[in-house]
């Protein structure tokens, strides 16, 4: 069990770190970018950083109902 | 900015306070034994673990520090709450677990489970104190800005209040009782947050002309830049500025102001030379404020009151234009918030400074009309501003801030033996997706809060820090006491937690395991609260030395230096099979030399914390984390690849 939550944990960081890498360098590399408004008057590095927030708190509970499931089957 | 206390304010905080070490005096019976004090006795629930995370990790820094870099810089601060909470997801995914399997107390308890090492038990026992220490300083300096609105005293009370009031938590009570003031100030920060929130968008926003206390600062011309140009008493009649104007003499003629005066009431103004083409320019009243060299302040030429009515600082931070003309917007939806700003064009304030040729240092504050989509773009603060241009050296010491921000979460000491309070691996996961939800919640809030900060009529353009209380108060004086109030226990809480870390450290780590002392358990709860006491005092000290320095900005420092030294043993001790103790002891050794080093040496703190204005420093930029955090693993597997074959011999049976 201890191995299967070790792995489903490390997929879901390297899905997480791909997110907030692109964001790092995207404001790095190509700030302007990040004044384009996908939603009117609202701009990307808006969007961008309510996103990785909400992303964080989404894949916690993933997390902890893949690992939850897990337990009921080895309980 | 002159603060004068308010009777329901002190009487409401007082009451919070006392209330809170009420209920840590009466947890304190729960704590007569190490385990009890040190680690709650591993019984504490983990949904109020989890919250009592929120409680710990939101510090003064997330609340007074977040929110003031957004309300003066924008987007920028906004960078801080991103990187912060990304943070947890490597201590949630990486860390949490196998970190609960292996230890008992503390950090190098964990470290140490495979070893059974006193180079390691040293070693980590110092950068624990390391970490801590540094991860201190903002919490007393937000805790002496708390102070001053609320009480009016000065900062240095503020944090001699707090080192008193934690040492008395810490020393009373410890684990049990640090959780349960954790919990109730993190849940109640959360809620608190949240309702000032509805109350900015409720508000929404209205044109101002000036901050809260109505003074108009002037504009006048255009005049020929040619006219500003005069020696003698000669002065020249300039319509609409108050007084007459002076000659530009000494530093004042380096930069692009000029002074004016009305000699009947001896009065000085300062006006910004902005120019509108190569002959012509607009006069743009601006604030100044002297520290002369026998230690009297000046605000606009005149010595500071004490008195409301008395010469103090105008309060600023208001919207001069929004969209289509519109005067105010009534009630705004979390997204209309945005977009209205985005349309708007707000006053922001610049700052320029001098030291005189007697010694006397000036800080002029200009007005910068700014539009709302540019406060909504990264870039803004001055240390940050590299990444809109073209070199790379600005770029680099910007990834290498959002790394340390990611990597010190999982690193962090205080936040590490809070995985020591729950009972098993499950509670620690639990409990970290709890802590999750409710940090992720507040820091979504950080960006309306901030930027609610900035358009109130409220702000001190001398102290970022100072925003969050100052809006609050700008809203209603109860709700000022109430948050004021929170924001003193969040102080309270970190500082105690980070105290008792520390303490941990000093007693299990430094004196039982490296000297070698075995001490009875009441004896190593006596130990510990000695420690507290002198790490406290440390901590008083380094608070009144850091005024007026971001408190956010103070905390992405010791981000560094946890992940620098931290980080790499961690994560290699429970991927890596091939980490020898010898690879350990070198790369925190190496990470927490390389990274404090890198600090002390950047121009960042020659020029805040030395004062030495303009120095660049002896590295090529100020955040160490790109180049440590790698540096420590780096030497963590060159040594464990040297040394691997004595541990094959030695200790194969100990794995």
């Amino acid at each position: 069990m201890q191995a299967r939550n070790a792995r489903i944990g490390l997929r879901l960081f390297a899905v997480y770190l791909l997110f907030y890498t692109g964001f790092v360098l995207l404001n790095a590399f190509s700030p302007e970018t990040m004044r384009s408004t996908p939603i009117e008057h609202v701009n990307l590095a808006t969007i961008y950083g309510f996103s990785l927030i909400v992303a964080a708190f989404v894949l916690a509970i993933l997390y902890g109902f893949l690992c939850k499931t897990d337990e009921e089957v080895q309980g | 900015m002159i603060y004068e206390p308010s009777v329901i304010a002190v009487v409401a905080f007082l009451a919070f306070v006392g209330g809170t070490m009420g209920l840590s005096f009466y947890l304190a019976g729960k704590a007569k034994t190490s385990a009890g004090y040190f680690a709650a006795h591993g019984e504490i629930p983990w949904f109020v673990n989890g919250i009592a995370f929120a409680g710990d990790y939101l510090s003064a820094a997330s609340f007074l520090g977040i929110c003031g870099m957004i309300a003066f810089y924008g987007y920028d601060g906004f960078l801080y709450s991103i990187g912060f909470l990304a943070g947890w997801i490597v201590a949630l995914f990486v860390v949490a677990e196998p970190l609960k399997r292996l230890g008992k107390f503390t950090f190098a308890d964990a470290l140490d489970a495979k070893f059974d090492s006193r180079g390691i038990k040293l070693v980590v026992g110092i950068s624990t104190l390391a970490v801590s220490i540094f991860y201190l300083i903002p919490q007393m300096v937000g805790a002496g800005v708390l102070i001053q609105p609320l009480l009016g005293f000065p900062h240095w009370v503020g944090v001699l209040l707090v080192g008193a009031a934690v040492v008395t938590i810490v020393v009373s009570a410890g684990m049990v009782s640090t959780t349960y003031v954790q919990f109730l100030k993190g849940s109640l920060l959360v809620v608190f947050s949240f309702i000032l929130t509805m109350m900015i968008l409720a508000k929404g926003f209205t044109v101002q002309e000036g901050g809260m206390d109505e003074y108009k600062f002037t504009e006048a011309g255009p005049f020929l830049i040619s006219e500003l140009e005069f020696e003698g008493d000669d002065s020249p009649d300039l319509a609409g500025l108050k007084g007459s104007i002076l000659p530009r003499t000494g530093e004042w003629a380096k930069l692009p102001y000029i002074q004016t005066m009305y000699f009947s009431k001896n009065t000085e103004y300062t006006y910004r030379i902005s120019p509108i083409n190569d002959t012509e320019a607009m006069l743009i009243e601006c604030q100044t404020f002297t520290k002369t060299v026998d230690g009297n302040i000046l605000v606009n030429g005149e010595p500071k009151g004490t008195k409301k009515g008395e010469p103090e600082l105008h309060p600023v931070g208001y919207i001069s234009k929004l969209p289509d003309g519109e005067k105010e917007t009534g009630p705004l939806g979390p997204v209309e918030f945005f977009q209205k700003f985005h349309q708007s064009e707000v006053i922001l304030w610049g700052k320029d400074s001098f030291t005189a040729e007697n010694g006397d240092v000036t800080a002029i504050y200009y007005q910068k009309p700014t539009a709302g989509s540019e406060v909504m773009m990264p870039g803004n603060h001055p240390k940050f501003a590299g990444i809109r241009g073209d070199k790379l050296i600005p770029k680099l010491n910007f990834l290498s801030l959002m790394l340390a921000l990611f990597c010190g979460t999982a690193s962090l000491p205080h936040i590490l033996i809070r995985y020591y309070t729950v009972k098993d691996e499950a509670s620690a996961r639990k409990s970290t997706i709890v802590g999750i939800g409710a940090i992720g919640f507040f820091y979504v809030l950080t960006l309306y809060l901030g930027l609610g900060a900035m358009v109130s009529g409220a702000m001190d353009v001398t102290d970022t820090n100072m925003a969050a209380p100052l809006l609050a108060k700008s809203m209603n004086i109860w709700l000022f006491a109430i948050i004021s109030a929170i924001a003193f226990t969040t102080v309270l809480g970190t500082v105690s937690g980070l105290i008792l870390a520390s303490a941990g450290a000093v007693t299990r780590d430094l004196i039982m395991n490296v000297g070698g002392v075995e001490l009875s358990d009441q004896q190593q709860v006596k130990v510990a609260k000695i420690t507290s006491v002198v790490v406290g005092g440390i901590a008083i000290v380094l608070g009144i030395l850091f005024e007026g320095m971001n408190v956010g900005y103070l905390v992405g420092w010791a981000f560094s230096v946890a992940a620098s030294a931290n980080l790499p043993a961690l994560v290699m001790l429970l991927f890596w099979k091939g980490t020898t103790k010898q690879g350990i002891i070198a790369a925190v050794w190496v990470g927490m030399i390389s990274s404090l080093g890198w600090i002390l040496l950047s121009g960042d703190t020659f020029t805040s914390v030395y004062k030495i204005v303009g120095h660049p420093g002896y590295v090529p930029f100020s955040q160490p984390g790109i180049v440590t955090i790698p540096l420590g693993f780096l030497t963590l597997i060159v040594v464990s690849l040297m040394t691997k074959k004595t541990n094959d011999g030695t200790s194969v049976e100990t794995t």
